[in-house]
């Protein structure tokens, strides 16, 4: 039973592929290549060696983005969360960022770094930074002053009621915060690379449809980029349920 | 315990001197605390009764050191209070205990400037003490409320303090594990000897703890009445000389004894 229930998913995606061959082939003009067709352009790629080379150049910028932005925005946001008139302070200028799509950069980005990976790393950098900036602004902010209490109680010093309280206490929204945001870095690293480079998943979907039209690889660029994507966010996901960090997800 | 009654003028543990305690918000300036004058003697157990929103707490956060008056002093072993200090813990309701940490963790949290050797030592005799042995690595979302209650209590303990100061500390649990509760503070704290503030807005429960019961009045609070509880423990709660003290707080808050 419980077999069933998991397995429904994937019996889920079987039916789909089935209902997507059926309707593609009783079409004259296809508008899309069918599963089968789909299957041999994965089996392509991986005999041209492709699939893993752009695989690899996705990932690779998508971890440097992400991770400078990380190393960046974790900590500025925690003293930014923590000091409340800096927060004052910088909050409009954050929420003017805000909503300028990272996508927007795209031409500044070129300009400052040329066509090429670090102009794509810096578009991922920063797409990631803002987000996770206001993440740790709001965990710090988050906090209940009961555990900020009992860390001075105990006469903790500021370094340790740093790594001893509040550390530990915006863990689980962090962790939230970067899953959600390599999310997005995975999103925008795929739109960088039709513009910005010549290799990675986003360059395989622009360079099968300008060299022929080859719509089987283009599907195949884009089931690769979900499926990537759904492995990232599991790998993140996991992190929730370590025991020292799941308090921070229960409903209690 | 009564001996200790007869010496509290003389050498008062914690002294406070006409506090008064007044919040700004949009504009307008709300008294909480009014002309407080309080001594508590060395290894006394006092509560702080009053009803819910009286200031009792905020009172307690003052002594604590959480809390600048806006006027009058504190002052404990001759020492004006100038904010917390790990010789005197406060334990909030279980919410206080630290969810990303064992209950070892917990217990140990205030230990770092002992050895190893030390802090596992302390740690197990505390952990004992509040009976919460084999639990040594669950995480607080584990136990019940009572447990995280006994694991605060033990990490309060396990720096060694002079002084307790508990905010309602069994407010949120259901009445039986309460009454249990109470049962274990008063072993505890014949076992330890701490001065222990207790702040309740249970009546019961502050005549059955406490050495004297200081009741306050309604915002801005006051001190009404300052009640002695001469009756030694284990208290038989159906007792004459019981009943009268308690009926006596009753009236004093102005509550007639029959629902």
């Amino acid at each position: 039973m419980n077999l069933l229930v998991r397995l429904r998913p994937l019996g889920f995606i079987v039916l789909l592929l089935a209902a997507w061959h059926v309707a593609v082939n009783r079409q004259a003009v296809h508008l899309l290549p069918d599963p089968l067709q789909v299957a041999g352009g994965f089996v392509e790629l991986i005999q041209r060696g492709l699939l893993l080379k752009y695989v690899v150049a996705s990932l690779f910028r998508v971890t440097w983005g992400f991770c400078l932005a990380a190393i960046i925005a974790i900590p500025a946001g925690l003293a930014i969360g923590w000091h409340r008139r800096l927060e004052m302070a910088l909050n409009p200028f954050l929420q003017i960022l805000r909503p300028i799509s990272p996508l927007a950069w795209i031409p500044i980005s070129i300009l400052w770094f040329g066509v090429g990976d670090v102009a794509a790393i810096f578009l991922i950098f920063l797409a990631s930074l803002l987000p996770l900036t206001l993440t740790a602004i709001n965990a710090v902010e988050g906090i209940p002053a009961v555990y900020v209490n009992a860390g001075r109680n105990f006469g903790l010093s500021p370094v340790r009621l740093v790594y001893s309280v509040l550390y530990p206490a915006v863990i689980p929204r962090l962790i939230l915060g970067l899953r959600i945001t390599l999310g997005i870095a995975w999103l925008v690293v795929v739109a960088a690379e039709m513009i910005a480079v010549n290799s990675g998943l986003g360059f395989l979907i622009v360079d099968a449809r300008n060299a022929g039209n080859r719509y089987d690889l283009v599907v195949a660029g884009m089931v690769s980029i979900g499926l990537i994507g759904l492995l990232l966010d599991m790998g993140m996901r996991s992190l929730e349920s370590v025991r020292a960090f799941r308090w921070g997800y229960s409903e209690d | 315990m009564q001996a200790s009654t007869a010496k509290k003028a003389i050498d008062a543990k914690l002294r406070a001197k006409g506090i008064g305690m007044s919040f700004k918000r949009d504009g307008n300036t709300t008294a909480v605390l009014e002309n407080i004058d309080l001594d508590v003697g060395e290894g006394e157990f006092l509560c702080l009764l009053g009803p819910s929103g009286c200031g009792k707490s905020t009172l307690l956060n003052i002594v604590a050191g959480f809390l600048e008056p806006t006027s009058g002093t504190v002052m404990i072993d001759g020492e004006s209070v100038k904010g917390p200090d790990a010789r005197r813990i406060f334990v909030f309701q279980e919410r206080g205990v630290f969810p990303w940490l064992t209950v070892e963790g917990n217990v140990g949290f205030g230990l770092f400037r002992l050895t190893r050797a030390e802090r596992e030592t302390r740690i197990a005799h505390y952990i004992k003490l509040v009976g919460l042995q084999g639990f040594e690595k669950a995480y607080p979302q584990e136990l019940s409320g009572g447990m995280k209650q006994r694991l605060e209590v033990a990490r309060a303990l396990a720096v060694k303090p002079d002084m307790l100061f508990l905010d309602e500390p069994f407010g949120a649990l259901d009445s039986i594990t309460r009454l249990i509760m109470r049962g274990e503070l008063l072993r505890i704290w014949e076992a330890e000897r701490k001065t222990i503030v207790f702040v309740t807005h249970d009546i019961e429960e502050a005549v059955q703890l406490a050495d004297r019961v200081v009741v306050m009045s309604t915002r801005p609070a006051r001190i009404q009445k300052i009640v002695e509880i001469d009756i030694p423990h284990p208290r038989d709660i159906s007792s004459p000389r019981y009943l009268e003290l308690r009926d006596g707080i009753f009236e004093e808050i102005g509550l007639a004894h029959k629902i």
